[in-house]
């Protein structure tokens, strides 16, 4: 094997697509080539590297230096100066904290690998240790229960937003002949886009997490349900998949043991909703996304009404750490309740938007200010929302809170998919509440009254107060639809109308008083 | 389209994606009514079972739809960056409502719910290609990018 005495990666996603990514790989090549050096630099592409919205960034290695919205123009200059000369091009850097790889002095559990390896390649994924805890658990005999009660131990909770503890879930599901293990990739909640970089960026992690799962509750099948719009994803999710079953990673026999284990990718088509588990089961099925009533929860009756685990992303791709260095190891990061990191997609009104990794616990104003670089433009901090939709606000008083799945709870709000959009002083909260709103009445799945009815009078209320046509009682109103609608949807989506509404009347109420005349 | 099936078992679980490439496969993007019994009668369920599925996801249309689909975001972090402007940039400049496609048939608009690339806001997806940090200008300029591109073939 030709080793490289450095490396330039690469970030491929959709955003560096977008600013010209190829090019600039292609141009890359050649001077490299041009200048000699093609032998001893390699250019390895790889996932997003933690600098959204700055174009194409290169990571250099072993130097560490980290370039952002590299041109095509830029290339040659990169190449003839820093890879010649040794002499990086200043005005290129990303300068402060993202400086030398992203977050590098932030503990990355779950995007550890991400804009490090190559996604294409397994033998890049192996060298930094994928299927090592599968491996573990074949060679160590840890039987199924030991596994569960690893993940048990670990305090590892849910990360697609309800926050349910994973090795519980796996603890009740069902015995059977014959159970799934669901990957939920259907991310729809505004604002989120962490699990598509998870598989943009590190698809064998998914992988051996679905592995380690299906080993742990006996499931022999796995599915990854991808939303339909994210074609990235799906290509490289089965480029890893089919190099995984060429391997004997997946297939029969793993490690020569008794497990059987392989994963198919199923693509969605469009429906928010299908990202509540029992929906995307049916949408599996090949029916409409309606959720279904629980119980029976899915553990014991699941796809085609087999015992079946539903996992986020996110949390999955704990699961091979978790398993390698055990429960400890993961108990040391984080809050007691919730061990371990979140990742979080930070956007809107920050110089520097992107998605990050923090441990659990981290308070808003570090997020903002240590790993957002802060609010754009010097402007004053109103407010964020946390979660996306179905999420809440928060004021400035919550700044300083510690945010876990607990400690947010007891300000009224949710961490939900991680998703933080943060707000400057010109935001109006009455225009992001009527944007929520009427993503909800579009998404509400019409199965049941509550949330069909509901969402739509909720957003003609608000249409009414935007319109200066607002009665007197028109909030209260809308709380009162959103109570009945929480106590009465079939599913998440119609219960959660109500925690953005009421945030919005807790922190901004006189925002709306004015428009009611 | 017999062949399009037929690298499918004839199973509900694999609805979603012939729906998927039926679609694709269509000049006019979306699920003709012979597409449709197909699907019915390659799985042997109810043409009002493969409808009932077809109608519930907003990626599929039964209805004719233009050469290239555009999906604006309209969700909370677009939004905020403008998307809303956008959207009447973009009915104006094509003179049609959402929902509806250009009299020479060559764009359908649409909205969308978060496309997952907020980083860029705010985004639009024409057919499978993702724009970002769209602007008033910008817009209408990718728009006509297209509409020549499809002129000079």
């Amino acid at each position: 094997m030709r080793l490289a005495r450095g490396h330039v990666l690469i970030g491929i996603n959709d955003e560096a697509l977008l600013a010209g990514a190829r090019d600039v790989q292609s141009a890359l090549a050649d001077a490299l080539t041009a200048h000699g050096l093609a032998d001893e630099i390699e250019i390895i592409e790889t996932g997003d590297l933690g600098a959204t919205g700055q174009g194409v960034v290169l990571s250099v290695y072993p130097d560490g230096v980290m370039y952002v919205n590299v041109s095509v123009g830029d290339v040659e200059e990169v190449v003839t100066e820093h890879l010649l000369k040794g002499r990086p091009v200043e005005r290129l850097r990303l300068v402060g904290h993202l400086e030398a790889a992203p977050a590098r002095a932030h503990k990355r559990i779950v995007l550890e690998n991400c804009g490090v390896i190559d996604p294409h390649s397994l033998e890049q994924a192996i060298a930094v240790g994928a299927y090592a805890a599968m491996a573990k658990i074949v060679e160590k005999e840890i039987a199924p229960h030991d596994v569960i009660d690893i993940v048990k131990e670990s305090g590892l909770r849910g990360r697609g937003g309800a926050g349910f503890p994973t090795g519980l879930k796996w603890s009740f599901t069902a015995k059977g002949e014959q159970v799934y293990i669901i990957c939920n990739a259907d991310e729809g909640e505004p604002g989120t886009f962490k699990d598509r970089l998870i598989l943009e960026g590190d698809p064998h992690r998914l992988i051996e997490g679905m592995m380690i799962a299906g080993y742990a509750v006996g499931a022999s099948k796995g599915y990854v349900y991808v939303r339909g719009e994210y074609a990235l994803s799906i290509e490289r999710m089965q480029t890893a998949i089919d190099a995984a079953r060429e391997a004997g990673l997946l297939g029969e026999r793993i490690f020569e043991s008794e497990f059987d284990f392989d994963i198919e990718i199923k693509k969605g088509a469009g429906a928010y909703v299908c990202g509540e588990e029992t929906s995307l089961i049916e949408s599996i099925e090949g029916k409409r996304g309606y959720p279904r009533l629980k119980p029976p929860y899915p553990g014991a009756v699941g796809l085609w009404d087999k015992p079946t685990v539903v996992n986020n992303v996110e949390t999955l791709a704990n699961v091979p750490p978790i398993v390698l260095h055990g429960a400890e190891w993961f108990r040391s990061y984080g809050t007691e309740t919730c061990p371990g990191t979140k990742v979080y997609t930070i956007l809107g009104h920050v110089e520097k938007p992107g998605l990050i990794e923090a441990e659990m616990g981290t308070s808003l104003r570090t997020i903002i200010d240590e790993y957002g670089g802060g609010v754009k433009d010097d402007k004053a901090f109103k407010g964020a929302l946390i979660g996306g939709a179905a999420g809440a606000f928060v004021c400035p008083d919550c700044l300083d809170k510690p945010m876990d799945f607990d400690g947010l709870k007891e300000l009224s709000a949710v961490l939900g998919s991680g998703a933080i959009l943060v707000l400057n002083e010109d935001a109006s909260i009455v225009d992001m509440l009527d944007g929520i709103l009427s993503f909800f009445r579009h998404e509400s799945c019409g199965q049941c009254a509550p949330c069909r009815g509901g969402t739509r009078a909720l957003k003609a209320i608000m249409d009414r107060i935007r319109d200066g046509q607002g009665q007197s009682g028109d909030l209260d109103r809308m709380v009162e639809i959103a109570t009945s609608m929480q106590a009465m949807s079939l599913c998440p989506l119609g219960q959660s109308a109500i925690l953005p509404i009421t945030s919005a009347f807790q922190h901004f109420r006189p925002e709306f008083e004015a428009l009611i005349t | 389209m017999k062949e399009l099936l037929e690298r499918y078992p004839a199973s509900t679980e694999y609805l979603l994606d012939m729906l998927h490439d039926l679609q694709d496969a269509e000049p006019k993007n979306y699920l003709t009514p012979q597409a449709l019994r197909a699907v019915a009668e390659y799985l042997s369920i109810p043409l009002s079972d493969v409808v009932s599925t077809a109608t519930f996801y907003t990626m599929y249309s039964l209805k004719p739809r233009g050469t290239h689909v555009i999906r604006l975001c309209e969700s909370p972090p677009c939004q905020l960056v403008g998307a809303e402007t956008l959207l009447d940039i973009l009915a104006k400049h094509l003179n049609v409502g959402v929902g509806e496609t250009t009299e020479d048939g060559a764009f359908t608009l649409e909205t969308a719910s978060c496309l997952g690339v907020c980083g860029v806001a705010p985004a639009m997806m024409i057919d499978e290609e993702l724009y970002g940090n769209l602007t008033a200008a910008r817009v209408v300029e990718v728009v006509e990018d297209v509409r020549r591109r499809d002129e000079t073939g």
